[in-house]
């Protein structure tokens, strides 16, 4: 049997090829042929869901919801650190020192993460802001969406703190943010599939301990992760439960 | 529940008596302080079945004025405001005990009789079919909307 493993989009490019490297590490570690499929957009990875294609999948927190109550996965593993938090921001010479002084007609620039959407259109929320009487443009990548910023086509745009922080100093030097999330709640985490139910204790053990080898520590700090920690399965319906009210 | 302590009390205040189903009575000092939803936070807690806080985040201690030990326990209506009317909360009960979500924009109670006012979602945590509790999840709120809601419960309370 062949495993089909995937990765929520909202990594950096820069990390693909980690990636990549981590998926050789889990196959020698499984004995088991594994196929890793990174897709360029959610999109394209939510169908991939939808056709049973994925097997393992590191999953952003919306995702995993659809995963665990609509397809029966489980949480496995999560990265110890920080959990994801987004940002809203706009160019360092914008008028806007906080949301509300953003105003109708603004035009928004974000990419088609519903992780990072959802959550900056709430921090939009104060200023009675919504996608009635916004301007939302669409972008591939983080990087585009500060790009809209800096050609002045975009008055704010939504992204993860990851992503921003990520920027070069060439970039953020004409960026700001107008608020970060604080929301302590959603997380990444790594979700297998009812097809992999009699492999999950094994898989568990292995990512639980892959910081315990100089390979495989090398491995997670490519990834930004020092080591994985084990997720109660309640931990995850909390986190699903929390979700479930975002988009209200 | 005990009634609030004029001692934690911060400002002049107005003392009301809440009555809540089932007919137990508390003695409130409302002052009219409100303290600002901190930007880009969540408020989160977690009651049993009969709306006993039994998890709330740093968030919800912060702007409710008390310490967690003092919340984990309580009956969440610890944190009901007098200018709340009690129709809103039997129509969050009746939904959320039905199965469904609830919203609606809140004016709560502070420890010291002061107010915050959030848009709340309050989801039934459902395992095996079953609600085993509920997690109400408070967001910041516009001006415009606290005002509308304002208008609306004070039509509601009939004043």
């Amino acid at each position: 049997m062949t495993i089909n493993f995937t990765v929520s989009p909202s990594f950096p490019n820069e990390r693909i090829s980690d990636w990549y490297i981590f998926n050789t590490w889990l196959q020698r570690a499984l004995s088991v042929p594994i196929h890793l499929e990174l897709y360029n957009s959610f999109g394209a990875q939510r169908a991939a869901i939808a056709e049973g294609k994925v097997d393992l999948i590191y999953a952003n927190p919306f995702d995993a919801s659809l995963l665990v109550r609509e397809k029966g996965f489980r949480a496995i593993a999560r990265p110890e650190g920080p959990p994801d938090e987004m940002v809203v921001i706009t160019g360092t010479d914008s008028p806007a020192r906080e949301i509300r002084d953003l105003q109708p007609g603004t035009r928004l620039a974000c990419s088609d993460d519903p992780c990072v959407n959802t959550v900056g259109r709430i921090l939009l929320e104060p200023a009675n802001l919504d996608d009635s009487n916004t301007v939302e443009h669409r972008r591939e990548t983080y990087i585009q969406v500060a790009r809209e910023l800096l050609r002045g086509e975009a008055d704010i745009g939504f992204l993860p703190v990851e992503a921003f922080e990520g920027f070069s100093p060439l970039v953020r030097r004409d960026l700001r943010a107008l608020v970060t999330s604080e929301l302590h709640v959603i997380r990444h985490v790594f979700l297998v599939g009812p097809a992999l139910a009699e492999r999950t204790d094994e898989l568990t053990a292995l990512l639980l301990s892959m910081h315990e080898s100089d390979k495989g520590r090398g491995i997670l700090e490519a990834l930004g992760a020092r080591r994985l920690l084990p997720v109660q399965h309640e931990d995850v319906e909390f986190m699903i439960d929390i979700i479930s009210t975002l988009d209200q | 529940m005990k009634d609030m302590d004029p001692a934690d009390i911060v400002g002049e205040a107005v003392e009301h008596v809440l009555t809540y189903t089932g007919g137990n009575t508390r003695r409130v000092y409302v002052t009219p302080i409100e303290t600002p939803y901190p930007h880009g936070k969540l408020i989160v807690s977690r009651t049993d079945t009969r709306g006993i806080m039994t998890q709330c985040n740093p968030s919800f201690v912060d702007m409710s004025g008390y310490g967690e030990a003092e919340l984990i326990g309580q009956p969440h209506c610890l944190l009901r405001h007098p200018d709340m009317p009690a129709a809103a909360f039997r129509d969050l009960w009746e939904t959320v005990q039905a199965g469904r979500q609830w919203h609606g924009y809140v004016k709560n109670l502070r420890k010291d009789g002061g107010h915050y006012w959030v848009y709340a979602t309050v989801v039934p945590n459902v395992r095996d079919g079953k609600i085993v509790g509920f997690t109400s999840v408070r967001r910041e709120p516009s001006r415009e909307k606290v005002a509308a809601a304002e208008a609306q419960y004070q039509e509601m309370r009939g004043s």
